[in-house]
């Protein structure tokens, strides 16, 4: 099983190719709505990738309040 | 009329196809002008259908199918009439996506719904009408309705029962979450996932095969298999319209409007 620190990156290297956003330049603690200039709808089309990615469910009610990479990769995380 | 170009969708019918596009900024979202347009739709479907065997629906719209009710209109017709104007306007709006929603879902052709993105509320209701889903691998489905105090009111529930567990049902409608084109095909929903993009190449091959039946007997075997839940349709309006006199909607409706929240699509 994945640690934490390895889905973080997981998730950075993701957003940062399908957002093309030189990976360097984003951290796990940015909000990726203000980092990735995305909205509701760009979050979602996010969401997806990543339960692909992970091959996971997580449902849009488990991001409330969740803004930061290293949050988003805790909620995957425990569904890991 | 074998073609029609509105300001919400536009219509098409090609070696027995027929295609209709939903094109209205930012996500279709579904309001009077597209009610009205979808209305001329379903009037000339009587009359192309003789000479048709299937018809696909899809969206012109990078963001998805379909987002659902116009609730900024909805909520601004609110805010301009009296209290006693709104239930029955809001009524008479339900009666209407109702037989437009009922003749796609009774039509005799071979309905495909080719869905990307945001298929979410009114959407995923229009979706549910037709008799197969083909989806993007990206497409999402939610009915997000309880978060304004309301159920779905264009004929959601009814068909979702018809098609899925009851358990999928309530999952879907009672926490409002969304769900992938993954977990959709898993439970029944959706028939066929496409690659990003290909949901209507997909379904326009999907069209082709269908054209090698004979037509009487696929509307035989469809209307055999794929009952309209007439009953159940009358109950929900009658239920939404009794849920939509509380406060509790104004306040949803006037929170999603004025949201600033990065994401307000979520319950």
């Amino acid at each position: 099983m994945s640690t934490l620190q390895e889905t973080t990156d997981e998730v950075l290297r993701l957003a940062a190719t399908h957002f093309r956003v030189p990976k360097e330049q984003l951290a796990p603690d940015d909000d990726f709505f203000k980092k990735l200039g995305i909205n509701s709808l760009q979050a979602l089309d996010l969401l997806t990738r990543l339960e692909q990615h992970f091959h996971i469910e997580l449902p849009d009610y488990e991001l409330a309040g969740v803004s930061n990479f290293r949050a988003l990769a805790e909620r995957i995380q425990s569904r890991l | 009329m074998t073609s029609f170009r509105g300001k919400a969708i536009s219509w098409t019918l090609s070696s027995g196809v027929i295609e209709l596009v939903l094109d209205r900024a930012p996500c279709n979202e579904i309001g009077t002008e597209t009610l009205a347009e979808l209305e001329e739709f379903v009037t000339a479907l009587k009359n192309m259908q003789e000479g048709a065997h299937a018809l696909i629906i899809s969206s012109a719209r990078k963001e998805g199918f379909c987002a659902g009710a116009d609730l900024r209109e909805l909520y601004r017709g609110m805010e301009t009439v009296s209290a006693a104007e709104r239930l029955p306007r809001v009524r008479k709006f339900l009666e209407r996506i109702h037989a437009v929603m009922n003749a796609i879902d009774s039509s005799p052709l071979t309905t495909i719904a080719a869905v990307h993105g945001v298929t979410f509320g009114g959407g995923f209701e229009l979706a549910l009408t037709c008799d197969l889903i083909i989806a993007d691998k990206m497409a999402r489905f939610c009915f997000p309705e309880l978060r304004l105090g309301l159920i779905p009111g264009f004929g959601g529930i009814p068909r979702l029962k018809r098609d899925l567990g009851n358990g999928v049902v309530r999952d879907l409608l009672l926490t409002g979450r969304s769900i992938n084109a993954a977990k959709a095909q898993a439970i029944g929903l959706v028939s066929q996932i496409a690659a990003e993009g290909e949901a209507l190449r997909v379904a326009r091959a999907t069209a082709a095969q269908l054209q090698k039946f004979d037509r009487a007997t696929a509307s035989a075997a469809k209307r055999f298999v794929k009952p309209i839940p007439y009953d159940e349709l009358r109950q929900e309006i009658d239920l939404f319209c009794e849920l939509f006199t509380r406060p509790a909607v104004e306040s949803g409706l006037r929170k999603f409007v004025e949201s600033t929240e990065a994401l307000p699509y979520l319950p």
